[in-house]
């Protein structure tokens, strides 16, 4: 489509030389620490500790000036693509625009400051929240209770997957397997594992859906349950789903709904109506937590009415003179976190729902949804799109037909892009597709930045050649040998070879 | 509403038309009309739509979660620890911390455009590495007790032997949490009894020899443990020596690397982060060369690129569940980058001789807070074992009914201790605490065991 009015802009800036690694800027003596005046005796450090347990020296660290510090952090920052610098397609990773609201909700010292340990009527603001976001990611979902304390989706899953055992324990039979489709998300198998179960795999059908058949064929009464991303990771919603629900609770089973990709189904369809059981919600995607270079996230995990007792705590309740008040549902799996999980994270997602509002969410899953469907209608012809349907919030296409013609692979249109100026879509995955490239624009990208990246992907597509194994020809370093990494193995400073010379 | 979905109605009209839609609803079609939710009441009477208040502007969100904040007694004197510190967080570290390139970055798949956060982790890895003494550190975990979990799961997987034996001074919430996850991995967590402070070891093969013992230093009770001691039991069951270690304790204490741990684990949140109601923390991770193959979460390596230059990658991917799916040995994806790189810039801020004065300042607080407190009448150390940042006290009146008095004086007293340690007050002072602050304290706290 043609892009009115407005440009597309979303060319980062970065270095191009190399930075020197903090270790190397370090100079003996030099400092940038300060601490208060405690007035206190000055004890030494061997009238507070017996020696033997005395070190004789401090672990070597950097010795840097402020000046050295930030400027060698802010270098740093030259040489990192984000999403505030520009389009960041990366399927199944939801990597939206997050409101700057955010980050300083983030920062208020009422919420920074509170020790954890401290009683509840002196955190009340704090499980306050806690008990209102809970009830507003229930109601999204469809659920009807929910634990906010798991710190990362592959940790809610796992909690779910821990509530599935202990509520299979209670029915009082055994069961030992938990089915997930060929093309779930990596962490969904091994999660299985970690619960204690085995791993069934189901096939997609020619649809990209779940083979119901297949699925019938291994559904008995060993099968605790099923774990299923519904819009899949192919981007299409599973539309057996009622079917598929119906099945695995005939034998006994539960269904957990893996809610990676919640964001397309905001105010539009609920899991818990799809007859889910167990969901956890990756609030750093669907609810604009920022990634923070991979973390912190937070899974929060909502379940259906007989699940609740099961669920970690504690759990922030409302009392009968109305304060809150933390309490642990009667038959607890335990708790999965240090302390309530990722409370900062928790609340910048709770500004994020308050900011859009049950209209918002609805807004956000329509614009996802659009946007995907567009660029999926742009690379046609372009690209090969296997499960040509219409898509949720994300779409795969496939590079095979340019590996055929031109010897270019998913991988090299991903790096080609990159020198155009946007981040890469996932490569490789979802397994089940060849050459696999997983696009999610994201419904905070526009449509001009939408025209721009689809022109991209399509000029690199009819441009193919091997010139482009060249490719990042203008990111701070060109095609990382992952190789050599994983042969010599340089996991510190200290593990440096000490003949190499300075690249 | 916020504006946060950019597209203007035309640009919306245009696009449907462009893919022969009439509307926002037609995108939906794929989902089967009995699930979806409308404005109105569904043809079966029920309502569908989402009950959550419209959108309101950020404006009223930050009055709405500035109410929130200020309902917290986040500005007491804060006397508490238990695995939470109150450290000081140094404005460079901070604004660092804040630049949008780290916060809004994701996990570095591309490392042609990501070696800002992989060069970073890199960087952490090796400081990490030296607190330790140990020779590899992963990335980063969610927190201090998922890193516990996953040292279990570790050492039962290089010995086979699914028994772990875990002294009770490690964090009461840390072992249940252990004990939550060995539910499904089918581990036996054995608790081993504190005497005067300390682990009291059991003498000779007695039940399942343990896959691994686990200690920590200096531990709930704020005592610094005897890891000799604890090497010794290992090497009499063949078992790896877990200890979870203090990182500030490192400016004083020798490295448990040094004295034969195998993996030490711990909580990064003293280093940079602050309180936050329990997260995000930093869960440290870091081991012996040899057990670098199942390290769980993201590891960072040097390497080249096409060119010869010095560049980052994620490294040994294979261990990792996106590869090995059901034979991974971690499900761990996500880690806590953002917090590990703030550790990192923190750390480069102390340098050696202020990660020593640190730790040091901590110790002087802590003896001159333990010495104030027990010159009250009642009040005396619940166990005589040297500490550093933080001691437990008996009192002779509920130590909760102290902490909610005392907050009414301006402080958090501590945290109460659990029947498992008998009845008593975890104190902890750190280097923010001063001789004023400490005086005050006490003087508030004879009042009310008075």
């Amino acid at each position: 489509m043609a892009a009115p009015g407005g440009r597309a802009t979303s060319i980062p800036l970065m270095g191009r030389d190399n930075e020197a690694t903090i270790f190397e800027l370090s100079v003996t003596g030099r400092a940038a620490w300060s601490f208060r005046d405690q007035d206190l005796p000055e004890w030494e450090a061997a009238d507070l500790i017996p020696a033997e347990h005395l070190a004789p020296e401090p672990p070597l660290l950097p010795e840097v000036s402020e000046r050295d510090l930030v400027g060698h952090f802010t270098r740093l920052s030259h040489r990192q693509y984000s999403v505030d610098l520009g389009a960041y397609p990366l399927g199944s990773c939801t990597m939206k625009y997050n409101p700057k609201l955010c980050d300083d909700v983030a920062e208020l010292v009422g919420l920074t400051s509170t020790h954890p340990a401290a009683p509840d009527h002196l955190v009340q603001g704090w499980l306050e929240l806690y008990h209102s976001l809970a009830a507003s990611l229930c109601e999204i979902t469809g659920m009807h209770d929910a634990t906010l304390q798991p710190p990362a989706g592959a940790s809610g899953e796992l909690t779910g997957l821990l509530l599935m055992r202990a509520w299979h324990a209670d029915q009082g039979r055994q069961r030992t397997k938990v089915i997930i489709p060929d093309s779930a998300h990596g962490t969904n198998p091994a999660s299985v594992t970690l619960g204690g179960y085995e791993t069934v795999t189901v096939p997609s059908d020619d649809r990209g859906c779940v083979d119901v058949a297949a699925l019938r064929a291994v559904l008995d009464e060993d099968v605790a349950g099923i774990m299923l991303t519904n819009p899949n990771t192919l981007g299409l919603f599973e539309e057996d789903i009622v079917e598929i629900a119906a099945a695995v609770h005939e034998v006994g089973g539960l269904l957990y709904y893996d809610g990676a990709n919640l964001n397309a189904i905001l105010g539009v369809t609920r899991p818990g109506d799809m007859g889910f059981d167990i969901v956890h919600m990756n609030l750093h995607k669907t609810f604009a937590v920022p990634h923070g270079g991979g973390g912190p996230g937070a899974g929060p995990v909502a379940v259906s009415a007989r699940l609740a007792p099961y669920l970690p705590g504690p759990i922030a309740v409302q009392v009968e003179d109305g304060s809150y008040a933390w309490a642990t549902p009667e038959r607890s799996i335990g708790r999965v976190h240090g302390w309530y999980g990722n409370a900062l994270a928790l609340a910048r997602a709770y500004a994020y729902l308050l900011v859009n509002g049950g209209d918002g969410l609805r807004r956000v899953a329509e614009g996802a949804v659009l946007n995907a469907n567009w660029i999926r209608h742009r690379l046609r012809g372009a690209y090969d799109i296997p499960f040509d349907r219409p898509c949720m919030h994300e779409c795969v296409v496939s590079a095979s037909n340019l590996k055929k013609r031109a010897g270019v692979k998913a991988l090299d249109v991903a790096k080609r892009l990159l020198e155009e100026g946007f981040h890469s879509p996932t490569v490789y995955f979802p397994l089940i597709v060849d050459e696999a490239l997983m696009i999610e624009p994201t419904e905070t990208e526009s449509p001009q930045t939408l025209a721009a990246l689809g022109d991209a992907l399509v000029a690199i597509a009819e441009g193919a050649s091997e010139d482009d194994r060249a490719a990042p020809r203008t990111a701070p370093v060109r095609r990382v040998d992952e190789a050599r990494a994983a042969r010599t193995l340089v996991p510190t400073f200290d593990a440096r070879p000490a003949t190499e010379e300075e690249p | 509403m916020a504006h946060y979905v950019p597209h203007t109605d035309d640009e919306i009209a245009t696009m449907l038309a462009s893919m022969g839609l009439t509307s926002l609803d037609d995108l939906f079609e794929t989902i089967p009309e009995a699930l979806r939710l409308v404005a109105d009441e569904g043809p079966d009477g029920r309502e569908r739509h989402l009950r959550i208040a419209d959108g309101r502007s950020e404006f009223e969100v930050v009055d709405e979660l500035g109410r929130l904040a200020r309902r917290n007694a986040g500005g007491l004197v804060c006397f508490a620890g238990a695995g939470a510190y109150d450290h000081e967080s140094p404005a460079a570290v901070r604004r660092l911390a804040f630049r949008s390139e780290y916060v809004t970055a994701y996990t570095p798949y591309q490392p042609e455009v990501a070696q800002g956060v992989l060069q970073a982790l890199f960087e952490y890895q090796t400081m990490i590495a030296r607190l330790t003494g140990l020779a590899v550190a992963n990335a980063s975990l969610y927190d201090g007790a998922t890193a516990c979990v996953e040292a279990a799961n570790l050492a039962v997987a290089v010995t086979g032997r699914p028994t772990v034996w875990v002294s009770r001074g490690v964090h009461p919430r840390w072992r249940e949490t252990m004990r939550t996850f060995a539910a499904g991995t089918g581990h036996r967590v054995v608790e081993v009894d504190l005497a005067d402070g300390r682990t009291a070891w059991p003498d000779g093969a007695d039940g399942e020899t343990p896959g691994a013992v686990m200690v920590a230093t200096p531990n709930h009770l704020g005592c610094i443990e005897d890891l000799s001691a604890a090497r010794t039991v290992a090497d009499e069951h063949d078992a790896l020596l877990v200890v979870v270690a203090d990182p500030v304790s490192a400016g004083l204490l020798q490295t448990p690397g040094s004295l034969g741990a195998d993996v030490v684990v711990g909580e990064g949140q003293p280093l940079g982060t602050p309180l936050s109601f329990g997260g995000p923390y930093l869960g440290l991770f870091t081991c012996r060369l040899d057990l670098v193959r199942r390290l769980p979460g993201r590891l960072v390596g040097e390497t080249v690129d096409v060119d010869g230059r010095r560049a980052y990658v994620t490294t040994l991917r294979t261990r990792e569940q996106d590869i090995r799916r059901e034979k991974a040995s971690s499900n761990v994806c996500t880690n806590q980058t953002l917090i590990a790189v703030v550790c990192a810039i923190q750390l480069a801020w102390l340098g050696p001789a202020g990660l020593r004065e640190l730790a040091l300042r901590c110790a002087r607080a802590t003896r001159y807070t333990r010495e104030a407190l027990c010159a009250i009448d009642g009040v005396e150390p619940l166990v005589d074992a040297p500490t550093l940042r933080e001691f437990a006290v008996r009192l002779p009146v509920d130590p909760t009914t102290v902490v909610d008095r005392l907050a009414e004086e301006g402080f958090l007293a501590g945290v109460p201790l659990g029947d498992e340690y008998g009845t008593g007050l975890l104190v902890a002072a750190t280097e923010r605490r001063t001789r004023s602050e400490i005086d005050a304290y006490a003087a508030a706290f004879e009042k009310v065991v008075r």
